[in-house]
């Protein structure tokens, strides 16, 4: 085996906190020839194969520590032409706005917003919903996508957010999930996918998505 | 359909063996934490608690690595709680792959230590663990007060009123263990689970008493918990998770299956 046959997958760590449990997951599924590297060094980001975007915590402190570590050219230039999943908060610092924090522009990848379920959120019979909405939902995979490649429609992912997508573009939608109302949990456009959810914390379901993401080719 | 209600085994640890106490007291050994912890994670538990009870804090080390072994093979949410009283601590299980931390005691005497950690490492990853005791005599309006140091030391703040002051200082989740019913197997307190869940919009677990299948339903139903917590019906083989959630959902309950 020679070093040049090895594929690496770029975590980018820009000061966010825990990258563990993603960098675990994917080791526990990526093959031996590929290496799984958490980085925040623009070098590495630029020559990885694949990239993924984690995110955890607010939006202001998540946009602002991309630009801090100087690392918004290489994630936009690994989104023009790899393989490129965010998620979590990822999937939030897409979108053009979050109204999180009073307001936060974003990296404006989709067009579109990141808005609060609210803290009076409510189911359609008009009872109570606790926010954050945390837990296990089923995911409707609205497209076909090689990421969904393997797991069954209406799959249980586990999420923690009180954030949600709303993307101009409705085509741009890979999946949706209910909660009180529709909303959109997954995005896909080209060679970028985008998950609300946790895959890393989603039992075997995730994982797969996770071996579905290195083994891809960036083509929808 | 929609969000699931949660099933968390818990891992009450004490020098790197799995126990479990009735009232905090008896204690049964239940095995390597690490090997529980993966035969949850095979039965399909929506998420793992590791509460180190270990007496002396010398050790957290021993814990560390645990938390480490069970985050590298166990792909679900892990909840790490017990001797949790800095920043320095939450980072350091964080870094070990704990998804979230429990703060108990801590809280207690210095409140605005979670307003901090909220603010550091964010809400989600935060959950507060209340051990609240009924406090209220028979025929007196219900009433529950902290309780700290495994429930003898009685802290005069009223539980609800606590748990609101916690969501408001940034928990992401509340814990909520019933003294009176811990290790009793004789169920939840319904009155106090209700009472907390309706006062919160943040999720919450119900712990303490579960005996049998219908207390999670009860706790679910009645208490209005969004997530269940239980040690001993699964650790001695009285009942696995699979059978738990069959259980649940025949009553109509929203489970991950």
């Amino acid at each position: 085996m020679t070093l040049a046959s090895n594929k690496t997958v770029a975590v980018i760590d820009y000061g966010m906190g825990n990258l563990h449990s993603v960098a675990k997951a994917l080791e526990h599924v990526a093959g031996e020839n590929t290496q799984v590297i958490v980085t925040r060094d623009p070098a590495i980001i630029d020559a990885a194969d694949r990239v993924l975007l984690p995110g955890v915590g607010a939006i202001r402190d998540c946009i602002g520590e991309m630009y801090n570590t100087g690392l918004v050219p290489s994630i936009q230039k690994a989104m023009k032409e790899k393989p490129f999943l965010a998620i979590c908060v990822g999937i939030q610092s897409l979108m053009s706005h979050s109204e999180e924090n009073a307001g936060v522009d974003c990296l404006n990848h989709f067009s579109g917003n990141a808005l609060f379920f609210g803290e009076e959120h409510k189911d359609y019979d008009g009872s109570k919903l606790k926010v954050p909405h945390m837990g296990w939902n089923q995911v409707k995979q609205s497209i076909t996508h090689p990421l969904w490649k393997g797991i069954p429609d209406q799959a249980r992912f586990y999420f923690v957010h009180s954030f949600y997508v709303v993307p101009e573009d409705k085509s741009e939608v890979a999946g949706t999930c209910d909660y009180g109302h529709e909303f959109c949990v997954a995005l896909a456009r080209d060679n970028v996918f985008a998950v609300q959810f946790h895959p890393e914390k989603s039992h075997k379901d995730g994982l797969q998505l996770y071996k579905n993401f290195l083994n891809w080719d960036g083509k929808p | 359909m929609g969000l699931a209600k949660r099933i968390i085994p818990c891992l009450d640890v004490d020098n790197g063996r799995v126990v479990k106490g009735v009232k905090f007291l008896d204690i049964r050994d239940a095995g390597d934490p690490v090997e529980v912890a993966k035969r949850y994670d095979e039965q399909g538990a929506d998420e793992i608690t590791f509460l180190d009870i270990t007496a002396s804090s010398d050790d957290r080390a021993t814990t560390v690595h645990m938390v480490e072994a069970i985050a590298s093979q166990v792909f679900i949410p892990l909840t790490v709680g017990g001797g949790i009283r800095t920043c320095d601590d939450i980072r350091r299980m964080l870094n070990a792959g704990a998804d979230k931390v429990g703060i108990n005691t801590a809280a207690v005497f210095n409140p605005e230590f979670v307003r901090e950690a909220a603010q550091r490492f964010g809400s989600q990853c935060i959950v507060v663990a209340i051990d609240a005791k009924k406090v209220s005599l028979e025929g007196e309006e219900d009433k529950w007060e902290i309780f700290t140091h495994g429930g003898r030391k009685p802290t005069g703040l009223d539980a609800v009123e606590w748990a609101k002051k916690m969501v408001d200082y940034g928990a992401g989740e509340i814990l909520l263990t019933s003294m009176d019913r811990d290790g009793t197997k004789n169920g939840f307190d319904l009155g106090v689970t209700r009472a907390i869940s309706e006062a919160v919009h943040v999720p919450v677990i119900a712990s303490g008493g579960v005996g049998n299948l219908d207390h999670l339903v009860d706790g679910v139903i009645q208490g209005k918990a969004d997530a269940v917590l239980a040690a001993s019906i699964f650790h001695f083989g009285e009942y696995t998770v699979p059978e738990a959630k069959e259980f649940m959902a025949e009553r109509g309950i929203e489970m991950r299956l």
